[in-house]
């Protein structure tokens, strides 16, 4: 019981925590402390990764999102000397119809999902070894998006090279 | 026999037709005597057939099927022909009397440049005449009908350069047209009271109502209103004088044989619906009556050959509507056929005359002619004496016919018939005397000269019809035969037994004596003021009694008509055109082209390129997918 | 008893993660910065990432984590490419807002 509400409460914790700093990505005005926020937001959810048992998943999310996506922002924001004076300005009208419309999309998610069945079973987190069945099933079932995934890294590489490079005038 | 009728009834009108195509694709190519060759070879076809089915023919009639034509829900109209007794003797005149006008038209119209096509265009309403009067429909009928119109347009307005002759090809197609619509609604309620428009079934049907019924006059007045257009009685009258615009020729065949006479035609073949209404036949009669009397007033005065001898079309035309509405049927094809032959051989002559004058045509300016034309003055002599009635020509006996009928009917139709012959006689004298006799007073310029054979031979060929036409038709009490009513008594047999009221008796002797001798004082009175008191008509401009004005102007009904129906139509017309189509027609167009383009204009906002506004919209719009789905 | 674990509840999971997917279109409405908004989306990414492992975890089936793994390899390509795109933008136009890209209008 004692597990149980332990594990209720880590929950609870980092859920809040996670939608806090998401706001904050949003509503900040400095670029560089969105991205901040955003690395926040990343931790949290790979807290609740963990909780669920998922540890590659948990550590890849680390790796290559906060470790190397946000990286990629912060370079490019440094890169365009970005700063809260040079941020541009929304009408307060259309932000105004902004939160209302997703707060409206929330509701109609959450509306939709009423109707669904309420018994939906209580996940049991993963015990055992959790590497070795993802592993068996990346190399057989999905052996074929796993190389297509390779080219696709190549031509995202190739394609931002390409757009980055400077005209030689 | 029957058999040899099925087997040429087809190349009849295929002739004319064959000649028209040819002649109407090679125009240019052909040379002109290539051209007449065919044309008058394809009538002269057509004439051998016609006397084939002629001798050949069936009291009672036969069909030939040609094809099936319409076939639409339950109404089938066949393409097929009728071939009995009034057909052939049409057939017979149409072809025969076309074929020498035919021939006459090489030597007329040889200095024409556009020569071909005119062949060609005749050639096309010999086919159309053929057509009218073969059909087995009035449907078929019908599409003769209009046919004939089309070619009489077209050949009225030949000369196409000149616009008044545009205008009277106008205004022919125009009043025919009106005449038309008549004929079209009475086709629509013969449709509709007999299921269907073939001769056989409607006449069968008709046995079984009783006379006097309002359906039947109905269809018989509307049809009557086609055929006084297409026969120019009155008021639809006024186009066929004008329609001496087209060469003389087109009015010889149209305006004096053949067009004109698909009216009587007409009535004739209905003479089973006609008999059993006798309101429309009292109407046909009084229509024919007025309109022999009227047009022979007119002719009284006119100065153009070819006014005058138009004027005396019309009112022959209204002697043949006088003798089918008192009954006389065959009286009246029997009249048609001595018509044709003398109209056409005056029409012909005055063609010769006119081509002889170079272009000449007011007979104020001739005179003398007699010597210089004398094939021509001979024919044209005698073309005179058998309008007149005077025996043994052909006009006496067709026109004693119907005069004796009237008279049966009624001795007012007489009288009025009387009056006419009178009027006749005397105008068409006048027309001879100051045409032929006298002096020349065309000037000294002109040197008249007679007309090739190409243009006499078909003259003598219709003079000695016009002689000898007659005694097909020589009446009980002449001692002949009158072979011509027997021939066509089976088909008019259940119309004349289905009129009401028996035939009068009428004194024959007696009336055909008088009207001799009153045809005979009326050429002496004209004797008498043109040649003996060298009396010429006055020219113009010159002021002339009140009396004469009115009948020369043709009572002013041209004018008449102008002001109370032209007029009126064209300020309607442009009244329409001000201010309804002006300010609601075009404005509710232009406005729905505004509309589009406001619309357009508030559409292009949402391609405004803002990505931000996209993706705003496409988040509104999966709201509401998911919403719409809950739901 | 100890062997009979109780989990969070799927649904705690379901909230979560749109609570984060709504909070990652407001981002995406709300700012004119175009590099805030590819923030945004990767905030919507993962939100949906977390989903599919809880549902994988209840499933007990591991292709729901499979899946996750192939999605962030796709957004780690889309994000390379999506800043290099954002980057001639910047040298084009000498801004990032995303109201300068209106030359489709029409």
């Amino acid at each position: 019981m004692m597990q149980d509400s332990i594990q209720k409460f880590t929950f609870l914790a980092l859920g809040f925590f996670a939608v806090l700093s998401g706001l904050m990505v949003v509503f900040t005005k400095n670029p560089v402390h969105s991205v901040l926020y955003l690395v926040l937001t990343f931790f949290a959810i790979t807290g609740e990764y963990i909780l669920l048992n998922a540890q590659f998943i948990a550590i890849v999310n680390v790796i290559v999102y906060a470790g190397a996506i946000m990286v990629l922002f912060l370079f490019v924001i440094m890169l365009l000397n970005l700063n809260k004076e040079t941020e541009p300005h929304k009408n307060p009208y259309l932000k105004f119809a902004a939160v209302i419309t997703s707060g409206l999309l929330l509701l109609v998610i959450v509306g939709s999902l009423k109707a669904a069945d309420k018994a939906i079973a209580t996940p049991y987190p993963n015990t055992g070894d959790i590497m070795q069945s993802l592993a068996k099933v990346l190399f057989t079932q999905f052996l074929v998006p796993f190389e297509v995934s390779a080219v696709l890294f190549l031509a995202a590489m190739v394609g931002a090279v390409m757009l980055g490079k400077k005209e030689i005038k | 026999m029957k058999d040899i009728i099925q087997q040429v009834a087809v190349l009849l009108p295929l002739f004319p037709l064959a000649g028209f195509i040819i002649i109407g694709l090679l125009n240019k190519r052909l040379s002109r005597t290539l051209a007449g060759l065919i044309a008058c070879g394809a009538l002269l076809a057509s004439f051998i057939v016609a006397f084939i089915i002629f001798e050949n023919v069936s009291p009672q009639g036969t069909e030939v099927h040609v094809m099936d034509w319409i076939n639409a829900g339950n109404f089938t109209a066949s393409f097929s022909f009728l071939l009995d007794p009034l057909s052939s003797i049409f057939l017979l005149i149409i072809t025969g009397v076309g074929f020498l006008i035919h021939v006459y038209s090489v030597g007329y119209m040889h200095d024409d440049d556009n020569q071909n096509i005119f062949f060609a265009y005749l050639n096309l309403f010999i086919f159309f005449m053929l057509m009218l009067v073969m059909g087995n429909s009035y449907l078929l009928m019908f599409v003769g009908w209009e046919g004939v119109g089309l070619c009489s347009y077209l050949l009225i307005g030949f000369w196409f350069k000149n616009k008044s002759y545009n205008d009277a090809a106008k205004k022919a197609f125009i009043m025919n047209r009106i005449g038309d619509l008549g004929f079209l609604i009475g086709m629509i309620l013969i449709f509709k009271t007999f299921g269907s428009t073939d001769y056989k079934t409607v006449f069968s049907q008709a046995n079984g109502f009783f006379s006097g019924q309002g359906v039947i006059t109905s269809i018989t007045l509307l049809l009557f209103i086609g055929a006084m257009g297409k026969s120019a009685q009155i008021p639809l009258y006024t186009w066929l004088p004008d329609a001496m615009a087209g060469p003389t020729p087109v009015s010889a065949l149209i305006h004096a044989a053949t067009m004109v006479t698909a009216g009587i035609y007409m009535v004739a073949r209905s003479g089973v619906l006609y008999a059993l209404a006798p309101i429309s036949m009292t109407v046909v009669a009084i229509t024919g009556a007025i309109t022999l009397v009227f047009a022979a007033t007119i002719a009284l005065t006119q100065n153009d050959i070819k006014k005058v001898l138009a004027y005396s079309t019309v009112s022959q035309l209204g002697y043949m509507f006088l003798g089918l509405g008192v009954g006389a049927f065959s009286a009246s094809v029997f009249h048609v056929m001595t018509h044709a032959f003398f109209k056409a051989l005056l029409f012909l002559a005055a063609g010769s005359v006119i081509h002889g004058l170079h272009g000449e045509q007011d007979i104020r300016k001739m005179g003398g002619l007699k010597s210089k034309l004398p094939i021509t003055y001979i024919v044209f002599f005698i073309g005179t004496l058998a309008i007149a009635g005077i025996p043994p020509f052909a006009g006496f006996f067709s026109k004693d016919d119907i005069l004796a009928h009237a008279y049966a009917s009624s001795p007012v139709y007489y009288v009025i018939g009387l009056l006419g012959a009178i009027m006749t006689s005397f105008y068409m004298f006048r027309l001879l005397f100051l045409t032929f006799f006298g002096e020349f007073r065309g000037g000294d310029k002109i040197h008249p000269h007679e007309s090739p054979k190409v243009m006499t031979v078909p003259l003598m060929v219709l003079a000695l019809l016009s002689t000898i036409g007659g005694f097909l038709g020589v009446p009980e009490v002449l001692g002949g035969s009158n072979r011509i009513d027997k021939f066509l008594e089976p088909v008019f047999k259940p119309a004349q037994e289905k009129m009401l009221g028996g035939e009068g008796s009428a004194p024959e002797m007696a009336l055909m004596v008088v009207a001799v001798i009153a045809a005979v004082v009326a050429i002496w009175y004209a004797y008498k003021k043109y040649i003996q008191d060298k009396e010429v008509p006055a020219p113009e401009g010159q002021r002339i009694p009140a009396l004469q004005k009115v009948l020369y102007n043709k009572y002013y009904v041209d004018e008449i008509y102008s002001a109370v129906i032209t007029k009126p139509l064209d300020k309607i017309s442009g009244f329409l055109e001000s201010i309804v189509e002006t300010r609601f027609i075009d404005s509710i167009v232009n406005k729905t082209g505004t509309l589009v383009n406001w619309v357009g204009g508030l559409l292009r906002y949402l391609q405004s390129g803002n990505v931000d506004f996209y993706i705003f919209v496409m988040v509104v719009g999966v709201v509401l997918m998911i919403f719409f789905k809950m739901m | 008893m100890q062997e009979v674990i109780q989990g969070i509840p799927l649904n705690w999971y379901i909230t979560l993660s749109s609570i984060l997917f709504c909070i990652g279109v407001l981002g995406v409405l709300f700012r004119r910065n175009a590099i805030i908004i590819f923030m945004s989306i990767e905030l919507m990414l993962n939100s949906v990432n977390l989903l599919l492992v809880a549902f994988s975890a209840s499933h007990g089936d591991v292709a729901g984590q499979v899946f996750v793994f192939f999605t962030m390899a796709v957004a780690a390509a889309e994000i390379a490419v999506g800043l290099a795109i954002l980057v001639v933008m910047y040298r084009n136009t000498k801004s990032v807002d995303i109201d300068v890209l209106n030359r489709l209008k029409g």
